[in-house]
């Protein structure tokens, strides 16, 4: 059992979780991931990592109520325990100083992403920040990305803050002498990003998390295609180029149980297993 | 007076089996067990040789004349008693051990009919002991050493749990959310009820063993770390990375490694959705390559979760066919329909990225290759299309790498499998592995004889390094 330390709604359907897990803290780095099952019957989900703290023994994942198990999570309250907790998963980031790193999150990736932008940070990186959203009050970590990024870019899909989506980014590309790209959000965002970076040349990152549910290289299920080969997010990333990427069939393989998804959220809201 | 000697019958008691058309729709057990006069009867049809070749037969040489008689003179607590001198998990044995090629293959009986049930019997007095209580065995003094084993599986349990009788303390980190490995992702409920292993790793735990789940070893913990705690490792962490056959396609969705399948429906259980979390489909044609048990598995799981139509695709002939007879047989009962001399080319998908169709070329048998099988040769010109709306794929698993990737001095071969000797000794000192991890994918009772082996010669060397 582990232990939910904190639990704070950042805005609107987006929660932040702090677990008590001294010997995963201990071990996590930026760009991992956590597996976590709420009870007996739940499933496994797959969380990136958004901090660890050693001294305290906790790690922090922040989590978008998107269906049945997102929501249950969600409504669990500090004290309260989850079953299982599994990590830190996945290869690392990798980190060091490259020069000037763009750090691009989308929707709740912002907070992994703010994970990993801090360690960039430590290395002695330049840090440009994107921190888009569906709309304003969906926008998470604004000040927190502020804190560590020489400059700090806001934008939302419907333009109810900052830039109107992600074009501004070509702009921002020409300007600037950029040296690598870390994106973390929604598939359209990384791809969106990818296709504009692909130009100059710079190499991107994309962090991936499919449909997984062992997360340690067991199921496939999480299989990606990269510059033509089959590789397994869980294991060989999450980190990949996003330049060599198939993202249309990362889109179609995340739509797979959609069906399901809705019926298990339809069941669930219907008193579940309760009755 | 002695009484005549009845005459000894040449066929072996049936297994009662539930009905193939209503196990078809159900995850119930599919072999129901002997009861007490049934297991009598069989036992009745030993003839006690005196040189025993079923126990040469058995990786973990259990005395099988011995438990058989007692089960004749219903000592049935002395029966089980005596099975677990050497075998820690005969519930699971007596279920999924392929006997026919083991201890039941060199049986006398098997000369002149059939041979004695062993599987059967051991399962029955596994059973009986269940229902009954479990009786815990002595255990040594402590010897005040600790040993770690990596993977709660065959291998790793029986490990533990000769390690514990030996008087060590034993923990086990596993890293899915239950122990059993293979035998709880992999086997379905209806050839190994799921709390059948469930008690068998209480069992385990009541000798003294702590069991820690979610814990990947080269991940949360280095097998460096590990050495600094512990006095000896046990690694067996099996074979469970899926093979894909690389062909184009094969990432549409629909497509399933058996692994995947397997796992959401019996770890998961994907079978009792929306009650469970987890989700599975399953559509009306279902394709399942491979011809071993696991595919056997995979299309029954496929038939009870409502396919309309589940087709064994194998690219070799019904006799090269690495299932357990029994397996195939209780696959074709259900309806499983079998495509022999077929390998598919291509997967062919719709406009939403999903799999309709695959492309598949006929075979033939060429002369035999390394494996002492007939090599499957494509007859070219002979493709064809089927369609299909679901694929599991089921043509083996490769060693996992966490372990290997993780630990610097780790001999490995480049089939990724951990190098070790007969008695699981590692190119590490204080380390040792076995199973599937060392073998690469074979059975459960051969992962089981692995940790046994490897249990004593770990006795043996932290023996010794108390001596010096």
């Amino acid at each position: 059992m582990y232990k939910i330390v904190t639990r704070r709604e950042l805005v609107p359907h987006i929660s932040l979780f702090e677990f008590s897990a001294a010997d995963i803290a201990a071990k996590t780095k930026p760009g991992q991931f956590v597996i976590l099952r709420i009870d007996e019957d739940g499933e496994r989900i797959p969380l990136t990592i958004a901090g660890a703290n050693v001294g305290k023994g906790t790690i922090t994942v922040v989590c978008h109520e998107v269906g049945k198990s997102t929501k249950q999570l969600a409504g669990l309250k500090e004290g309260d325990c989850i079953l299982d907790l599994l990590g830190p998963l996945g290869k690392p980031a990798e980190m060091k100083n490259f020069g000037t790193v763009l750090c691009v999150g989308g929707g709740v990736m912002v907070a992994p992403l703010r994970f990993q932008a801090q360690a960039f940070h430590q290395k002695g990186n330049k840090l440009i920040g994107v921190v888009g959203a569906r709309t304003e009050s969906a926008l998470i970590f604004q000040d927190e990305m502020r804190e560590i990024c020489d400059e700090l870019y806001v934008a939302t899909d419907d333009g109810t803050k900052g830039y109107k989506g992600l074009e501004f980014l070509g702009e921002l590309l020409k300007m600037k002498k950029i040296d690598r790209v870390i994106v973390m959000g929604p598939i359209v965002t990384m791809k969106t990003v990818s296709e504009l970076t692909r130009p100059y040349g710079i190499p991107t990152i994309v962090n991936l998390i499919p449909i997984m549910v062992d997360g340690m290289g067991m199921c496939g299920a999480c299989r990606v295609t990269v510059g033509g080969r089959t590789m397994f997010a869980c294991v060989d990333g999450p980190d990949f180029d996003g330049h060599q990427v198939d993202f249309e069939e990362l889109m179609a393989r995340l739509k797979m149980f959609t069906p399901q998804e809705k019926i298990a959220f339809v069941f669930h809201e219907a008193g579940g297993r309760s009755h | 007076m002695s009484k005549p000697k009845p005459k000894i019958k040449k066929e072996a008691v049936p297994m009662p089996k539930q009905d193939p058309k209503e196990r078809g729709v159900n995850f119930n057990e599919v072999a129901m067990g002997y009861k007490e006069g049934q297991a009598v009867a069989e036992a009745e049809r030993c003839l006690q040789c005196v040189k025993a070749p079923c126990i040469k037969g058995c990786p973990v040489e259990v005395d099988i004349p011995a438990f058989v008689e007692l089960i004749k003179e219903r000592k049935f607590d002395e029966a089980i008693r005596k099975i677990k001198e050497k075998n820690s998990l005969p519930a699971i044995c007596g279920r999924v051990c392929p006997q026919e090629e083991q201890c039941q293959a060199s049986c006398t009986m098997g000369k002149i009919g059939d041979p004695v049930s062993i599987g059967r019997l051991e399962r029955f007095v596994a059973d009986w002991e269940r229902e009954h209580g479990y009786d815990i065995p002595q255990i040594s003094a402590s010897t005040g050493k600790k040993v770690a084993i990596v993977g709660a599986g065959p291998a790793g349990l029986t490990a533990a749990a000769d390690l514990a009788k030996l008087g060590y303390e034993v923990e086990v980190f596993e890293a899915l959310h239950k122990p059993g490995g293979v035998l709880i992702y992999g086997i379905p409920e209806f050839r190994l009820p799921k709390k059948i292993v469930e008690a068998e790793a209480e069992y385990i735990e009541k000798l003294g063993v702590t069991i820690r789940m979610n814990a990947l070893i080269g991940r949360l913990y280095t097998i460096e770390e590990l050495l600094e705690q512990f006095d000896a490792i046990f690694v067996g962490t099996g074979a469970g990375l899926p093979r894909f056959m690389r062909i184009p396609g094969q990432n549409l969705c629909g497509i399933y490694s058996a692994n995947e399948f397997l796992i959401r429906v019996n770890l998961m259980k994907a079978y009792a959705f929306p009650k469970s979390d987890t989700p599975i489909f399953v559509g009306e044609k279902v394709a399942v390559i491979g011809g071993g048990n696991v595919a056997m598995d995979s299309a029954r799981c496929a038939l009870r979760l409502g396919a309309k139509e589940v087709k064994i695709v194998y690219r070799r002939s019904q006799q090269e066919m690495p299932a357990r007879t029994e397996e195939i047989e209780n696959a074709g009962e259900e309806g499983v329909i079998f495509e022999f001399l077929t390998n598919p080319k291509r997967f062919i998908g719709n406009e939403r990225g999903w799999v309709k169709a695959m492309e598949c070329i006929r075979m033939r048998l060429g002369e035999p290759d390394e494996s002492g099988r007939r090599r499957p040769i494509p007859i070219e010109g002979s493709e064809f299309a089927t369609d299909v709306d679901t694929v599991i794929v089921a043509i083996g698993g490769t060693p996992n790498p966490i372990i290997q990737q993780t630990t610097e001095g780790l001999q490995v071969t480049k089939w990724g499998t951990i190098v070790a000797d007969d008695n699981g000794k590692t190119s590490i000192e204080g380390v040792y592995a076995g199973g599937d991890i060392v073998t690469g994918a074979a059975t459960v009772i051969s992962a089981m004889g692995a940790g046994k082996k490897a249990a004593k010669a770990i006795h043996h060397y932290l023996t010794k390094k108390a001596r010096t």
